[in-house]
């Protein structure tokens, strides 16, 4: 057993190295004892400060940060488990899936509150919330909506003017973007005929929340929906030009998730690691870091915010994802007249 | 002295009777309690032997009905029972004293005396002649007024042989009455008892006069 | 003396142990009992609700555009969620054709409309399997939609340890109160039987009278045996005490009688052969008498001894009393009787027994006396309790001294004196039935001394 791993781990790198990351890191090249691999969605610079506090008071740990897309996450974490220490992402559904089929290792003594954990094995560590960010140009002098209904609204309103100037998640890629669409679609109608506006309207399709930022920033959007609220905030030097919008009707808001893996090759560390994340997160100095803590004093937050609990699995079924995207589609990518 | 013997037992009854006769007393013999009631408000006694197994009831019975009576005749209770319950039952019905059966003559005669004596502050039976005074009931002697003090032997034969002056006692007769038939007495004792009387009885007129072969006798000189 | 009664078992440890063993059967008896119940009622819970997820997802599945449609309400999984965050496994099967889910969770094979529950083990851990199927109709052909719907038992798990838990507590809480109850029964229960022993135990020795205080119905039996027994004692007692004393006047009367005559006939008879033959004759009745009246004397006195009660007496006193009676007989002897005292001992003792032992030392001491001899007593309390009675005789032989005082047994000194040995037994018997002794002696001046200590 010990020999097929060890052929693993000497395969590993070289299997890593094959594939085309989002972003590559190394934090402590000096620490010699041991490296963690860390694989994640969140982007290199949101989540450097937490891994610098890591390595400052672990000084001999080196830690090899992996950025990637959600659903590719997924995807590579179930070929290889044992090729990461620490699963970060923050599509909760596929999270909680793999948790579920085993491919998480409990962290024990941690104290956490149950709504932001599952199973002692999958812990949530902040409260990010989807939001309709806007071009403010692109709404100078009318009236900014506040809610999906007025959004449809104010598209239906100026329709030549929004023609392909709208955004949001290519669901069928994105992780976090289907399960932002699923949770919406759930919620409320409104979702799909906010879909079907979009739809009309040509809306152009992302991967992730970063490049729809960058895009109204420059002006090539002038409304996305369903944006990492989180990272439209952390863009400070943006804040003139976007505007966010937390919809009021029914907020959306979702909570990033770690786990160590079931194979993890270092599984104390990355226990360690996680008991850092979870202090850091939960300490006074939150504040300071770049990703919104969890929140549970605002009730409204709490109940808006997507629950930790099997129910996620449902979207995730065969059946009724095909059944949703095949509905999304439609509804989505229309033909263009 | 007179002595009302309450005994139902016909032969003990004369067996004691004569052997007070013997000794100068009256008897009168009651068998039954009724006889006894009937003789003691009739008559009146010096001193009353009852017997407590009587045919018709317990002499106890009797004992009480003499107390609560008035008269205080003493009496001294005979008794075949056990000595300690009737040491209870018949001192404290009021008997002087008692005596169990069978008896050592010796033994009642001493006890009656010893009785009569506690009674008799009111009574002095004295007996004078030639120079003394003698009382046998308290057991003292005077002589021409000195008094003197006789053992109880000594009171014993003097009064045997004042009681019948002018009668010869033989020493045999005189060993029995003095002595237990069991006691070891030599005829010498009977001559060691006659010496001491005589010596008491120098200053009187009262004499005792050996008869060789034949015994004793107390005569008056006066 | 009483005899050591032999114990088997103990009412109080029978009784106890019973009724606490009882409890404690019925402690365990009520802890599975309500585990039992109380897991059934849980199982029956995670089966219903699997039930009620199994249900909502048959009820989702359509037909459409030939197509089984399968739309699982989010509410099926939600219910699923427990607070220990139990996993979840689910097949789809449409005709043996695997759908969706989770492919290596064993589906078993059922008919239509029916639900079969199993627990299996799947990936490690032990699962709560639901299978259900439901037919469905359209587009003209029929097809069987087979869902089997799995659930860890993390929660199930903990509620059945609390479960086993609040049984134990309820059973040894139940145990407890038992205990507690049927120590105090059995106190109370036991409690009437010492009532009733420290009755009959405060009673003195003599008393023989029915027992009369109310006692419960159970023990009605046993007191009223135990009085008609009293009774029978009592009645027997009697009866022997009435013997004794029939037997005495019987034997006594006639000894009387034949001693008058005898006294009566040696005051007539002079021959000296006759007069030894008559003086034999009295000595025997005497003896005989002596003998009677002593055995007699013993008897009572080993009964009194037996259950000693005693009374506070002036020993001195008592003495006093006995040789004011006996002096009427040592003068007969020409004895001297001369008691020395001090003013006044108090003691608590048998007085009738006390005087009696000492009424037999004296007349001990004045059978051993030559004539005008003097028979000392003395009561003294230091240093100890004591009486002493001294003769002007012979003496103890010195070789008998620690045996003279056994039953019957009389010195060699005794030889032509009348009496049988049990005068000095009579004593020490006395003596020590009050803790005391008695002890020989002889003194330097010549006689024997005896001592009665108490």
């Amino acid at each position: 057993m010990r020999f097929i791993i060890a052929i693993a781990l000497w395969i590993i790198p070289v299997a890593l190295f094959a594939q085309e990351w989002e972003d590559r890191r190394l934090f402590n090249a000096q620490g010699t004892a041991l490296r963690l691999r860390i694989i994640s969605s969140t982007d290199t610079s949101l989540f450097a400060p937490v891994v610098e506090s890591f390595v400052s008071q672990y000084p001999d740990i080196s830690v090899e940060y992996l950025v990637i897309g959600t659903a590719d996450i997924n995807e590579i974490f179930r070929a290889n488990p044992e090729a990461f220490d620490l699963v970060i992402s923050s599509a909760m559904d596929l999270q909680l899936k793999a948790t579920n089929d085993g491919l998480a290792r409990p962290v024990p003594d941690l104290p956490h509150p149950a709504w932001a954990q599952w199973r002692h094995s999958l812990f949530a560590f902040t409260s990010e919330p989807a939001a309709i960010v806007i071009n403010r140009d692109a709404f100078a002098g009318h009236v900014i909506p506040k809610t999906r209904q007025e959004l449809i609204e104010a598209m239906r309103a100026r329709p030549e003017f929004f023609n392909g100037r709208v955004g949001t998640y290519d669901v069928r890629e994105s992780g976090l973007g289907y399960l932002f669409a699923t949770q919406d679609a759930r919620a409320s109608d409104t979702y799909w005929r906010l879909m079907e506006v979009m739809g009309a309207l040509d809306v152009q399709l992302y991967c992730c929340s970063g490049d729809m930022i960058e895009e109204l920033a420059d002006g090539t959007l002038a409304v996305a929906y369903n944006v990492l609220g989180s990272y439209a905030t952390a863009r400070i030097e943006l804040k003139d030009t976007i505007e966010i919008i937390l919809p009021s009707d029914f907020p959306t808001t979702m909570m990033r998730t770690a786990m160590v893996s079931v194979d993890a090759p270092h599984p104390e560390q990355a226990s360690t690691f996680i008991h850092h994340l979870i202090a850091l997160q939960s300490g006074p100095d939150a504040n300071i870091l770049p990703l919104p803590p969890l929140n549970s004093k605002l009730n409204d937050v709490k109940r808006a915010t997507i629950t930790l609990e099997p129910a996620l699995m449902t979207f995730l079924d065969a059946l009724k994802r095909r059944r949703f995207l095949a509905e999304w589609e439609d509804s989505v990518i229309q033909e263009q007249p | 002295m007179k002595f009302l013997l309450v005994e139902d037992n016909q032969e003990l009854a004369h067996a004691i009777s004569s052997r007070m006769h013997l000794d100068g007393h009256v008897v009168e013999h009651a068998a039954t309690l009724a006889d006894a009631t009937a003789f003691v408000e009739t008559g009146e006694y010096d001193l009353i032997l009852l017997d407590i197994m009587l045919p018709d009831g317990d002499g106890r019975t009797f004992l009480k009905a003499h107390r609560a009576s008035d008269l205080d005749t003493p009496v001294i209770v005979l008794t075949a029972r056990s000595q300690i319950s009737d040491r209870i039952g018949s001192l404290d019905l009021g008997a002087d004293d008692y005596v169990t059966k069978p008896f050592d003559h010796a033994e009642l005669e001493a006890r009656c005396r010893a009785v009569l004596r506690r009674k008799a502050g009111k009574s002095r039976t004295n007996i004078t002649s030639g120079g003394i005074e003698f009382d046998p009931v308290a057991g003292s002697m005077a002589v021409r007024g000195q008094s003197v003090t006789l053992r109880n032997r000594e009171l014993r034969l003097l009064e045997l042989l004042i009681n019948a002056p002018g009668q010869v006692f033989s020493k045999q007769k005189l060993s029995d009455r003095l002595f237990s038939y069991d006691d070891d007495a030599s005829e010498n004792a009977i001559e060691v008892y006659i010496g001491r009387l005589r010596k008491h009885l120098e200053p009187s007129d009262l004499k005792i006069t050996t008869l060789r072969g034949l015994g004793y006798r107390l005569d008056n000189d006066a | 003396m009483t005899l050591r009664l032999q114990t088997s078992g103990s009412l109080r440890n029978r009784l106890a142990i019973t009724l606490i063993g009882g409890a404690a059967i019925l402690a365990l008896l009520i802890f599975f009992a309500i585990r039992n119940y109380a897991t059934q009622v849980a199982l029956q819970g995670q089966d219903n609700i699997l039930g009620a997820s199994v249900t909502s997802i048959l009820d989702a599945a359509s037909i459409q555009n030939g197509d089984v449609e399968i739309d699982i309400p989010y509410a099926s999984f939600s219910m699923l969620s427990t607070p220990f965050d139990d996993r979840i496994f689910y097949a789809i099967y449409q005709d043996d054709r695997f759908l969706s889910g989770y492919p290596d969770l064993p589906v078993a094979t059922i008919s239509d409309g029916e639900r079969e529950f199993h627990s299996v083990s799947h990936q490690g851990e032990v699962v709560r399997v639901i299978t259900a199927s439901r037919t469905l109709i359209g587009s003209g052909k029929r097809t069987r939609i087979h869902v089997a719907l799995a659930q860890t038992q993390d929660a199930l798990s903990s509620t059945l340890d609390q479960i086993s838990r609040t049984a134990a507590l309820f059973g040894a809480c139940f145990f407890a109160l038992a205990a507690i109850l049927s120590f105090w029964a059995t106190s109370t229960t036991i409690g009437q039987l010492k009532n009733l022993t420290n009755s009959i135990t405060k009673r003195g020795p003599q008393d023989l009278r029915p027992f009369e205080k109310p006692v419960p119905s159970e023990m009605a039996p046993l007191v009223t045996s135990l009085n008609s027994l009293m009774e029978r004692l009592d009645h027997s007692l009697s009866q022997s005490e009435d013997f004794i004393a029939e037997a005495a006047h019987r034997v006594r009367t006639p000894l009387a009688t034949v001693r008058s005559y005898a006294e009566a006939t040696l005051q007539r008879v002079e021959k000296e052969e006759n007069r030894q033959a008559v003086r034999s004759m009295m000595r025997a009745i005497d003896e005989s008498s002596r003998a009677a009246g002593q055995l007699l004397d013993h008897a009572m006195i080993t009964f009194r001894a037996d259950h000693l009660e005693r009374q506070d007496v002036d020993l001195v006193e008592l003495v006093h009393e006995l040789v004011v009676r006996m002096t009427p007989i040592a003068d007969m002897k020409d004895l001297e009787l001369c008691l020395q005292s001090e003013d006044k001992v108090s003691y608590s003792g048998d007085p009738v027994l006390i005087q009696n032992a000492v009424r037999n030392l004296i007349d001990n001491a004045m059978k051993y006396s030559p004539n005008d001899g003097k028979v000392d007593i003395s009561v003294s309390s230091a240093p100890e309790l004591q009486i002493c009675v001294c003769d002007s005789g012979k003496g103890f032989p010195i070789e008998e001294l620690n045996t003279l005082a056994a039953r019957f047994k009389r010195g060699q000194n005794a030889e032509g004196t009348i009496g049988s040995g049990l005068g000095l037994t009579i004593a020490m018997d006395v003596a020590r039935a009050h803790g005391g002794d008695l002890h020989l002696s002889n003194q330097a001046k010549g006689g024997a001394c005896v001592l009665l200590s108490l």
